[in-house]
């Protein structure tokens, strides 16, 4: 029995913290996506890291994965950290073992950083980082399929986050040509891909709601009001210690879901949605309460805390919000949700 | 039946468990105390531990897990346990209230006063104490809270005064919310010896006996109408040195350990709260079935059945954790106890709402739902207000300035 991040994960999450430390302060994140800075975590290992050794990735795991976006959640990183991680999953499954073909191409690319990915596994939804990527992953029933970014028609879509650099991408409904089938009867692999996507983004939200409650303390202790500072006040300090609390209860979930993706466990569903729940709703918490006891200035683009609040307000949705995966672990736990009494006519 | 075979059927019937593994010796370990239990644990739930029947009958369970080595596994042997370690003690809680065992009666002085007497106790104290502590013989009840110091614990003013003639000191003065404090046999807590000294400072730890001339107990009824806990007056009740824990004037910081010991691991343990939610889990099932009378339409508390079940699993992920930094860095657990404190009284009493709100209007015909809703409602009161851990949660671990104290001395 053990539960908490490993020495070479500390490690690696050590010095991707350093880096981002210098290359990704707020005045870097509001610029958004950075090629250079996506390369400088390249020679550290970020984008391959799930990428395996025979295409020049770290083959490493889920568990590694969470201690980096956590990081990257902290820094407010702009760049496609989750969607490379996703993608290599299932570039992995696709390729199949094979040195040769598009996937095993794609997935050297990734692991060198020479390309960036997008990853479309819900077919109506705007795709994250599709902007600036420079291949798209696209689900469709159970198979796989992908085109370099030239070939798709990716849409500049506007969000609440401008670093997701949203994008809609409908070359496979409207020109079929374009995309590649990389591979069918990937529907474990797909779900498995989401699981993982999940606990990526419940492991940036922590690092996030970290990050504005770190400033939001800051904040408290500079701010006075009534000849004192606001953070001495119980009504501001226990907003605080309830996100504090939030945080910490939801890392080791975090944890175990990665845990248990690693090693492929029966929980491995369930764990996950069970990350995302408690990272969702700590997230979703540290933001209203942080720009609450930020006041008026937490509510303009200025203040930094603007650049989390827009990245949670994005990340708690996507991959599944709080009560999507809620209702996951209700199936799981209680049986399958029974058909409303009055089915609605 | 077979050995290997028998293991077996044990990790499958604990599906919620294999994902973080034990090691083979823990799950002998969880095997052997299933087991025992399976055999053991009245078949009917013994009547309350606040009346004197019930007392009884609860002291006599004590005596019958110390007999068979189950009542304080974490402690050394030669004091009556089996020197379990961290993981294999949150196993034996599991495994306890899962298995629908009785409330331990003498919880207060185990997990409460024990681990201050590991830290503080002179080897007379601890061979005098722990064993009959052990064997549920001496019920140990804590004196805090007084009249005027309840959250402010440092404004006590009971007094402990110097008798050198007779070598110790006489205690007078008045303690509170003194849980088994009814029926129980001894208290612990803190007196203050040094009135002229910093509110912090002058207070010692000490031991009195709750049968010695001129101490009156008086029991107070709780919201569920049995006497949880007592008001005990104190006479000039004469106390001997070997009965001070520490030094004199250094009660506060013993105390401490104490408080760090009740709101972090020791109290309540995740085993408490897997269990109720895997019933909170089940009493769903029944009332959808139709087979517990309950309210028509369970499926509105789905979410809130699943979320109590999620929590409790957290809370118990959290441990292992923090169980996990213990082993290898030895840190302290110290002001992050006020974490666990905050979560898992929030927990509970949740868990116990969302079961009443199931039950419908069945609710209030009461049960063992009733009875641990009422038990749930004062988690976020006792051992220090969740107001209060959630100071020590903003000025400790967040680093928030302290608020000026106002109007005080």
């Amino acid at each position: 029995m053990r539960l908490g991040h490993d020495r070479d994960q500390q490690l690696f999450a050590a010095s991707v913290r350093a880096l981002l430390g210098r290359e990704c302060m707020p005045e870097h994140a509001r610029a958004g996506f950075s090629p250079k800075r996506w390369e400088a975590l390249a020679g550290i290992g970020v984008p391959g890291l799930l990428v395996p050794g025979q295409y020049g990735g770290l083959g490493l795991g889920a568990g590694e994965l969470a201690a980096v976006a956590e990081e990257a959640g902290r820094a407010c990183a702009p760049e496609p950290v989750i969607e490379a991680a996703v993608a290599a999953a299932l570039l992995t499954h696709a390729a199949d073992g094979k040195d040769t073909g598009r996937a095993a191409d794609w997935l050297r690319a990734l692991a060198d950083g020479g390309a960036t990915a997008a990853v479309a596994l819900c077919p109506a939804a705007p795709v994250a980082h599709a902007v600036h990527a420079d291949f798209v992953l696209v689900a469709r029933d159970d198979a796989l399929y992908g085109m370099p970014a030239a070939a798709a028609r990716i849409v500049p879509v506007g969000g609440v986050d401008p670093g997701r650099a949203l994008g809609r991408i409908d070359t496979v409904v409207r020109a079929p040509g374009a995309a590649l089938l990389l591979a069918t009867g990937q529907g474990a692999a797909l779900a498995e891909a989401a699981r993982l996507g999940a606990i990526a983004a419940a492991a940036d939200l922590l690092g996030s709601a970290r990050a504005m409650l770190d400033l939001t303390v800051q904040y408290a202790g500079r701010r006075e009001q009534f000849g004192r500072s606001i953070g001495t006040y119980q009504a501001v300090k226990h907003k605080l210690a309830d996100v504090l609390t939030a945080i910490e209860f939801a890392r080791p979930t975090v944890l175990r879901a990665a845990h248990s993706y690693d090693h492929a466990l029966p929980s491995a569903a369930r764990d996950a949605a069970m990350a995302k729940v408690f990272a969702s709703d700590a997230a979703d918490l540290a933001a209203r309460a942080c720009l609450q006891v930020h006041g008026a200035i937490g509510y303009t683009e200025e203040c930094d805390l603007s650049l989390w609040l827009r990245r949670v307000w994005a990340l708690s949705s996507a991959w599944g919000d709080a009560a999507h995966h809620r209702a996951a672990v209700a199936d799981d736990l209680l049986g399958p949700d029974p058909a409303p009494a009055c089915p609605p006519r | 039946m077979d050995r290997l075979l028998y293991l077996t059927l044990c990790q499958i019937m604990l599906a919620r468990v294999t994902d973080l593994a034990f090691t083979v010796a823990e799950e002998d370990f969880r095997c052997e105390i299933r087991e025992w239990l399976a055999a053991h644990v009245p078949r009917e739930p013994l009547p309350s531990m606040d009346t004197a029947e019930g007392f009884r009958a609860h002291q006599e369970w004590e005596r019958e897990l110390y007999d068979a080595g189950w009542a304080v596994v974490g402690w050394p042997a030669r004091y009556g346990g089996r020197d379990a370690s961290l993981f294999e003690w949150l196993i034996f809680e599991e495994e306890y209230w899962r298995s629908g065992a009785p409330g331990r009666v003498g919880q207060n002085g185990i997990f409460l006063f024990a681990p201050t007497l590991f830290e503080y106790g002179t080897e007379e104290q601890k061979n005098r104490i722990l064993p009959p502590m052990a064997r549920g013989e001496q019920i140990w009840v804590q004196g805090w809270s007084e009249p005027g110091a309840g959250s402010d614990l440092a404004a006590l003013r009971s007094r402990a005064v110097r008798d050198e003639r007779r070598g110790g000191w006489v205690l007078s003065g008045q303690k509170t919310w003194s849980s088994r404090g009814a029926f129980g046999h001894r208290l612990f807590g803190l007196f203050r010896t040094d009135p002229a000294a910093g509110r912090h400072r002058g207070l010692t730890y000490l031991m009195a006996d709750l049968a010695a001339d001129g101490v009156s107990v008086r029991p107070i009824r709780q919201l569920d109408g049995e006497p949880g806990f007592a008001e005990v007056f104190l006479d000039d009740v004469f106390v001997p040195d070997a009965d001070v824990l520490g030094e004199p004037g250094q009660g506060w910081n013993v105390a401490m350990s104490t408080t760090g010991s009740e709101r972090g691991l020791s109290l309540r343990s995740p085993g408490r709260f897997l269990a109720a939610a895997d019933r909170l889990v089940a009493l769903y099932g029944q009332v959808r079935a139709g087979t517990t009378p309950g309210r028509r339409t369970p499926d509105t508390y789905r979410d809130a059945v699943a979320d109590a079940w999620m929590r409790a699993e957290a809370y118990r992920l959290y441990v292992f954790q923090t169980v996990t930094r213990l082993q290898e860095g030895g840190v302290v657990v110290g002001a992050e106890s006020s974490l666990n404190k905050v979560f898992w009284s929030e927990l509970d009493a949740d868990l116990h709402t969302t079961a009443q709100r199931l039950l419908g209007p069945h609710a209030e015909t009461g049960g063992p739902w009733l009875d641990g809703y009422l038990f749930a409602l004062a988690g976020p009161i006792y051992a220090g207000t969740n107001e209060i851990q959630r100071n020590v949660i903003a000025e400790r671990l967040l680093g928030m300035e302290r608020e000026p104290k106002g109007g005080r001395r």
